[in-house]
């Protein structure tokens, strides 16, 4: 391990490199840094707390190049998408009675907060959402469902997520959506990549 | 009419694969491509294609078709029996197929997954950038059924020989300490190369799944979701370890022990369930640095 300033670097295998950093936030603004500064990697995938350099060919180049990143450059504006939902989800109830209201104050909250696409993952198109509060986290299913429709809307934690396609899964649904999380053959394939700024407007 | 490849027995499971996808991995899509790569860039070359065409990879044989041309046709990877027309040919050489013959790719001898090429690749279209299947999230061309016509690319080189052979000695599987070795206390990769593993019959193209003594986590905590590489020895719950092939989550949340070198990932596309599995620990990429000032 190796401790640059804000960020811990830790190696993987002989072609990647895992970087550590505060937050979601921090692993977004660092993987679109080292995007618009070019740095050779074939992958630049940021998580929870960390970006992933993958397929890089010089190790050491690339960590002279994130000693310079500073975790106050402001991150680029990325687009902001409105996506319509149904909230007749069948964890409505068991939210509402986490977050001490009723479904329609759930409505409200869940659709009151800009969300940011921090990661994918799960599946193409997946993005894990940023935006609730901690305190409103909650649990996921104690056994996950056989499977969830495409577009179902569901929180884990204090994540929010739209399944792109039907899939098992332990997520809170909320409600559903007719939005077109990933398609392959578009020239973008995924609705939501990371950076994308999202607003819930019920239906 | 355009030249196509007629699949008549598709066998357990037979799926296109290129070199895979690269650069999508933020957007949660798999690489993908052949497993066992150097057998396939073997028998792109044997065909006289480009080393990133799309070919068949078949596992445990099974695979029956036909040309609608004569055609360059090569196969590699897990030795098997190859019949053109009823007449046994060779492994790792290029034999020419006629139009209309049948080609039947038998069970391996030894290995799992034997590789197809046809001069001039197969031509489907590709998805961000490639011909390859992906098993675990479905990205590019659907798993190959009997009945399906595979168009073929115009075959432009000419056959070469297997004049360099490559070094297939299987060994154990050499690794370097993972991002989250510290996860599982000082020794762990010292335990992991100590372990005698076989493979489990839950294997795929996810990942080579492994039975054995489970590791001992020394943090309990919640991993946040972090990217994965190929090869990563990730560690689930259990505690057995889950070696990431070519189909691998980009992102996963269980910590990863050890990394498999790139050049031993062939060899996990080849081990059969049942069979024993050994690591060996080889230096990390670099020396840390002296933290900056």
């Amino acid at each position: 391990m190796d401790q640059t300033g804000d960020m811990r670097t830790r190696p993987v295998g002989r072609q990647a490199l895992l970087v550590e950093v505060a937050d979601a936030a921090a692993a977004l603004a660092l993987a679109d840094w080292a995007r618009r500064q070019g740095v050779e990697a074939g992958e630049i995938v940021p998580g929870a707390a960390t970006v992933l350099f993958d397929e890089v060919a010089e190790i050491e180049v690339l960590r002279d190049v994130l000693a310079e990143w500073s975790p106050t450059a402001e991150p680029p504006r990325h687009a902001s998408i409105e996506i319509e939902v149904r909230y007749d989800g069948p964890d409505l109830a068991f939210v509402a009675e986490a977050w001490g209201t009723d479904p329609e104050g759930v409505v409200e909250r869940h659709s009151s907060v800009e969300y940011v696409a921090a990661f994918c993952g799960f599946a193409p198109g997946f993005a894990y959402l940023q935006g609730l509060s901690g305190e409103l986290a909650v649990p996921r299913l104690e056994s996950p469902r056989s499977r969830v429709p495409a577009g179902s809307v569901a929180l884990a934690g204090a994540w929010c997520g739209i399944y792109p396609t039907a899939s098992p899964g332990g997520w809170r649904i909320l409600g559903s959506t007719d939005a077109v999380l990933w398609d392959q053959v578009r020239d973008q394939p995924a609705l939501l990549p990371p950076g994308t700024r999202v607003r819930f407007v019920p239906s | 009419m355009s030249a196509e490849l007629t699949v008549l027995q598709a066998g357990t499971l037979t799926t296109i694969q290129d070199r895979g996808r690269s650069g999508h991995a933020h957007l949660g899509v798999p690489r993908a491509g052949a497993l066992d790569a150097p057998a396939a860039r073997l028998a792109n070359r044997l065909v006289g294609n480009d080393p990133g065409a799309a070919l068949l990879e078949v596992t445990l044989g099974g695979l029956e078709f036909r040309l609608s041309t004569g055609r360059w046709v090569a196969v590699t990877g897990a030795p098997c029996p190859v019949l053109v027309g009823g007449r046994a040919c060779g492994h790792d050489r290029a034999e020419w197929v006629p139009a209309g013959a049948t080609v039947r790719i038998g069970q391996p001898r030894s290995g799992v997954r034997s590789y197809v090429a046809v001069a001039g690749g197969i031509a489907v279209e590709p998805v961000l950038g490639s011909r390859s299947t992906d098993t675990l999230a479905g990205v590019g061309p659907p798993v190959v059924e009997a009945g399906a016509n595979l168009p073929l690319g115009r075959a432009g080189g000419a056959p070469r020989p297997h004049d360099t052979p490559r070094p297939r000695r299987p060994g154990p599987l050499r690794v370097t300490p993972g991002p989250r070795a510290d996860w599982f206390g000082d020794d762990a990769v010292a335990a992991l190369c100590a372990t005698a593993y076989t493979v489990s019959a839950a294997s795929n193209r996810i990942g080579l799944r492994l039975e054995g003594p489970p590791l001992v986590r020394v943090r309990t905590d919640e991993l946040a979701s972090e990217g994965m590489v190929v090869g990563a020895v990730q560690v689930p719950p259990s505690g057995t370890p889950v070696v990431f092939l070519a189909d691998h989550p980009p992102t996963g949340g269980y910590p990863v022990l050890a990394v498999v070198l790139e050049d031993d990932l062939w060899q996990c596309a080849q081990l059969r369930p049942g069979d024993p599995v050994r690591f060996t620990a080889v230096d990390p990429p670099t020396a840390p640095r002296a933290p900056r000032g």
